[in-house]
């Protein structure tokens, strides 16, 4: 096998190569190193490369190979890391000009498992500055460009991890998902995204922008890998208190049981038709014909409250986001400008988030102050917390008639660089379908299901809370499916990016 | 600096005060609130910190279950409903020695509400009254580091050159008290809320969740204090802070009354602000206007889940509770056979664990009370201390005692001995030695003072031998001057008496 191929596998694969001894974990980190280095120049979607990291990582576990060790399922797999969770020793900037320089002391509790687990770190990845944003514009360092149409955006924020995964620079990344920021870059590159139950995933590590609404969760090329990941990463960590003290559901049996007959699919009404477009919307049509010939039962859904839940969302996360994002102060880490020995303590702190903030998070932050301010309190965080709570009831309501939702997952295609850039509202309708997930808490996910005007779009699954399980039978299903149609994965047909 | 002030009786009769206390208590857990640091006080800065409690980005609290249970505990012993269900929010504003820039506290959820501490003030003619003193709310926050402003003046940040920040502070367990406005305490604002801080204290350091160590800031009081005339509405008030000893709560809201009432009295209005109290001068200064509130924008902590202690578990603290201060001291006082009037006294010095110590120590109860209401009592007083921050010990006390009892001291000599070890010479034993300390009762020595005492007083001499025999008392008083208080008065009243040939 060319080096070149060792990138083309998906993970599942390549982890049984190593464990069989087809090749070595070396071979597999280097191999993607030699791609990152081919391709990253036209795609930017890592910040850092630790290519020596990731070598002795992967020398690692070829030596636990030779000395019998039994390895985890994904042992010597390579992974890129959205550059908002924390990894010792290894710059984190989280996007942001402010963290620029900022190498942490310690690893997320995720990183800490999949390190354990034998995954290999080959580096981080660009995203919108703190994860706000849907097309890595954001980014302090410059945008990521979409490995199908090196024109147009990767999606948002974690356009770095989708983009990756979509070039073949790493079989798998993580994500991070507050609003859609794992689902949306996977609809528009063509990949498996998911955001799992809140509270499944450790959050501690993963640098803050919403913490109600912020979860981790795995990219893929395909629904198996993203199982794998998952399972790899997910259970309870005592260090954060919102994680959730149950087993893991059995994420990679579902995937691998590729089972709907009898399942009840909700289509939801309201998170179609006007706003999406319409080579979306036939896409999806086509994809939950699909689903109803493969035995499942398709409903029709209604959660009226959903219309709510983009202006409930940008006043909950801006808030949380003012709070959590009031450390970045100069004092303890991270950028000082100013600091002239004459000038105060406060004009230090003024002008250090002045120039270390862009525009989109100072926006956010503003929003958030405002929001949270005593008088206007009850009228915006507090009615947003009410909406939060209607929200829940129709998804409550819905999985009383369906056992999984389904939407697009994103209301059209990647767009150009610059089309939506100065158009806030714009950008943030990008997240319409996939911002109730993340204020109900139930995990979401979205695979590919075709392309339209030549570029992919993504399906949305949804489920109950700790029924993450279903999204993947749901997903096993349709990608088996929808494989056989096309021949193979769509991601072949992403453009030869290197020289 | 210093304002018009109207004396304080002056002020109460004119003035009607109304006052409230916040106070903030270190938890004494082995941990800080929301991470696994070390929560001991005095170790080198910087040393017991994590990415949790430097709020590095992506760390996450968890709650410390024993500052749940001792903050449960303080609301019991305080008579409090606890909340079944209560959340931590996040208190807002950018300061370098709170990491995370918001502070983990609660706002409208605290743990505990509604109850109350009776406590003991004294009254004109030496007994107590009690005096029940509402609390509103007792809440658990996290503690914030500690700044230090160098290169100023004052120590304030104001004109420093630059400050230092210690974070093993940040993080440690704090809970804090806050008492309804407190009326109706006439013409002694200042005595309630000193009974008010000293029994809380007593109340912590019983239920053994802090050691209340105000010199160390375990234990922190901010004072309000507002006046009105009679009858009308409360006052605007002021807020004092930094008020570290019982004896600065005492003197923070005299100072402030004084204050308060020469402003009123001058047609001029109260501002609502903080005042920083100085220990050395016993005054306030003015601080931060409160007028334009700060907003803190507080909202429920979303790092966290919320707090529900099982009512099952709750009823296990309440039996467990110890015995309250009060009953504990009405049943030692009782051991100890003094009067009501001695124990109010006692109590409202500050005095009655010393007393107790020493008692304990060996010494008769009558003893140790004369020792600690009398001379150390006006030792404490004049040195502007608690007696229980004297130089002396309880120990020491006895054994001073029992020397006395011994002979080998006289009370005079005894005085001396404790002067002594005040001024920091040692123990009894070595003060003593060094100061050549003993009762001379060697007759040959006294023979030849008691024979200058008759020369220098024949008249007394006379008197004497007249059949007044208690005119002796000024000749032996001579006699122990002139050995300076070492002899043995009983020997020298003897040899006097013999050596007039009068017999008793």
């Amino acid at each position: 096998m060319s080096s070149a191929d060792l990138t083309r596998f998906t993970a599942a694969e390549t982890a049984a190569a190593i464990a069989s001894r087809e090749v070595s974990a070396v071979e597999v980190a280097q191999a993607h190193l030699e791609r990152i280095s081919s391709v990253d120049g036209a795609v930017h979607a890592f910040l850092h490369v630790d290519a020596d990291g990731a070598l002795a990582a992967a020398a690692r576990v070829d030596a636990a190979r030779a000395a019998g060790t039994a390895l985890g399922p994904l042992a010597g797999v390579p992974l890129a890391m959205k550059d908002v969770i924390v990894t010792q020793g290894i710059p984190t900037t989280a996007g942001s000009r402010i963290l620029e320089g900022w190498v942490p002391p310690y690893d997320a509790t995720i990183l800490t498992r999949l390190k354990g687990a034998g995954l290999v770190l080959l580096g981080k990845t660009n995203m919108d500055e703190f994860a706000m944003g849907s097309s890595t514009e954001h980014s302090a360092y410059g945008p990521t460009f979409n490995p199908w149409d090196l024109g147009r955006i990767p999606g948002g924020s974690g356009g770095g991890s989708a983009a990756a995964v979509a070039a073949y620079e790493a079989p798998l990344a993580v994500g991070t998902d507050t609003g859609g920021s794992i689902r949306q870059p996977a609809s528009v590159t063509g990949t498996v995204g998911v955001k799992p139950t809140y509270g499944g995933v450790s959050r501690f590590g993963l640098i803050a922008f919403s913490s109600s609404l912020d979860q981790a969760g795995p990219c893929a090329r395909t629904v198996l890998d993203a199982a794998l990941l998952h399972e790899a990463m997910a259970g309870h960590d005592p260090a954060d208190s919102t994680s959730i003290d149950a087993p893991v559901p059995p994420v990679v049996a579902a995937a691998r049981s590729g089972d709907v007959a009898g399942l009840r699919v909700g289509v939801v009404r309201e998170l179609s038709g006007e706003g999406y477009e319409p080579g979306v919307q036939q896409r999806f049509e086509e994809a939950v014909a699909l689903l109803s010939d493969l035995g499942a039962k398709v409903v029709e859904v209604s959660c009226p409250h959903f219309a709510y839940a983009l202006p409930a969302y940008y006043l909950i996360a801006p808030s949380e986001a003012s709070s959590n994002l009031a450390r970045f102060d100069s004092v303890r880490y991270g950028l000082r400008v100013d600091d002239d020995g004459v000038r105060s303590l406060e004009e230090v702190m003024s002008a250090t988030r002045a120039a270390g903030f862009g525009a989109e998070v100072k926006r956010r932050i503003i929003l958030g102050t405002y929001a949270l301010s005593s008088g206007y309190y009850d009228a915006y965080y507090g009615q947003a917390q009410k909406v939060r709570t209607l929200i829940t009831r129709d998804f409550a309501a819905a999985f009383e008639i369906a056992d999984v939702l389904v939407s697009p997952a994103s209301p059209g295609v990647a767009f150009p660089l610059g089309a939506k850039v100065d158009d806030p509202l714009a950008m943030y309708r990008q997240d319409l379908a996939t911002i109730p997930s993340n204020l109900y808490g139930g995990p979401a996910m979205s695979l590919p299901m075709g392309l339209s005007e030549g570029l992919p779009v993504g399906l949305q699954v949804m489920a109950p809370t700790m029924r993450d399980d279903l999204l993947y039978q749901v997903a096993g299903a349709l990608e088996a499916a929808l494989h056989d149609r096309w021949g193979g994965n769509l991601l072949a047909s992403v453009p030869e990016l290197a020289a | 600096m210093s304002e018009p002030a109207v004396p304080y009786a002056e002020a109460l009769r004119e003035f009607e005060p109304v006052i409230g206390l916040e106070t903030h208590v270190e938890l004494g857990t082995a941990s800080k609130m929301f991470c696994g640091c070390d929560a001991s006080f005095g170790a080198e800065p910087n040393t017991h910190t994590c990415p949790v409690c430097l709020g590095l980005p992506g760390a996450l609290p968890v709650v410390n279950a024993r500052a749940i249970e001792s903050t449960v505990r303080i609301g019991l012993a305080l008579h409090c409903d606890i909340a079944s269900w209560c959340r931590f929010a996040r208190k807002n504003y950018f300061y370098p020695d709170m990491p995370k820039n918001f502070q983990t506290s609660q706002y409208d959820e605290p743990l505990c509400t509604d109850g109350y501490l009776d406590v003991e003030v004294p009254v004109e003619g030496g007994t107590a009254e009690t005096v029940r003193i509402p609390i509103e709310r007792v809440h658990l926050e996290e503690d914030t580091g500690k700044s230090l402003h160098v290169g100023g003046a004052t120590g304030r940040i104001h004109g420093a050159s630059h400050s230092l920040v210690d974070y093993n502070r940040a993080g440690i367990p704090l809970v804090e008290i806050v008492t309804k406005p407190v009326a109706g305490t006439g013409a002694r604002p200042a005595e309630v809320a000193k009974a008010y801080v000293t029994e809380l204290r007593d109340v912590l350091r019983g239920l053994g969740v802090s050691d209340v160590r105000m010199e160390q800031g375990s234990l922190r009081c901010d004072v309000n204090v507002s006046l009105n005339p009679p009858g009308a509405p409360w006052g605007t008030r002021s807020e004092t802070k930094n008020v570290n000893s019982l004896r600065s709560v005492e003197r923070a809201v005299r100072s402030e009354v004084e204050r308060q009432a020469a402003r009123l009295r001058a047609g001029q209005r109260i501002v609502q602000e903080t005042r920083h109290f100085h220990e050395d001068s016993g005054l306030s200064t003015s601080g931060r206007s409160k007028e334009e509130a700060t907003d803190y924008r507080y909202f429920p902590e979303p790092d966290l889940v919320p707090v529900a202690p099982d009512p099952e578990w709750v009823a296990e603290l309440r039996a467990d509770l110890p015995e309250a201060p009060s009953v504990l001291r009405r049943r030692q006082i009782g051991s100890l056979g003094l009067s009501e009037l001695d124990s109010a006294a006692m109590v409202n010095a500050g005095a009655l664990d010393l007393v107790l110590a020493t008692v304990a120590a060996g010494a008769p109860a009558a003893e140790a009370r004369n020792w600690w209401l009398g001379p150390l009592a006006q030792a404490a007083n004049a040195g502007g201390v608690e007696p229980a921050d004297l130089p002396i010990t309880p120990d020491q006390v006895a054994r001073v005692v029992a020397i006395v009892a011994e002979g080998s001291l006289t009370p005079g000599l005894a005085r001396q001995v404790v002067e002594g070890v005040l001024a920091g010479e040692g123990g009894p034993d070595q003060v003593i030695r060094a100061r050549g300390l003993a009762v001379v009762s060697d007759e040959g020595v006294l023979a030849a003072a008691v024979d200058e005492a008759l020369a220098a007083s024949p008249d007394a001499a006379d008197k004497v031998r007249s059949g007044k025999v208690a005119a002796v008392g000024a000749l032996v008083g001579a006699v122990m001057k002139a050995t300076r208080g070492q002899a043995d008065a009983t020997v020298v009243r003897r040899l006097l008496l013999e050596r007039l040939g009068v017999s008793e």
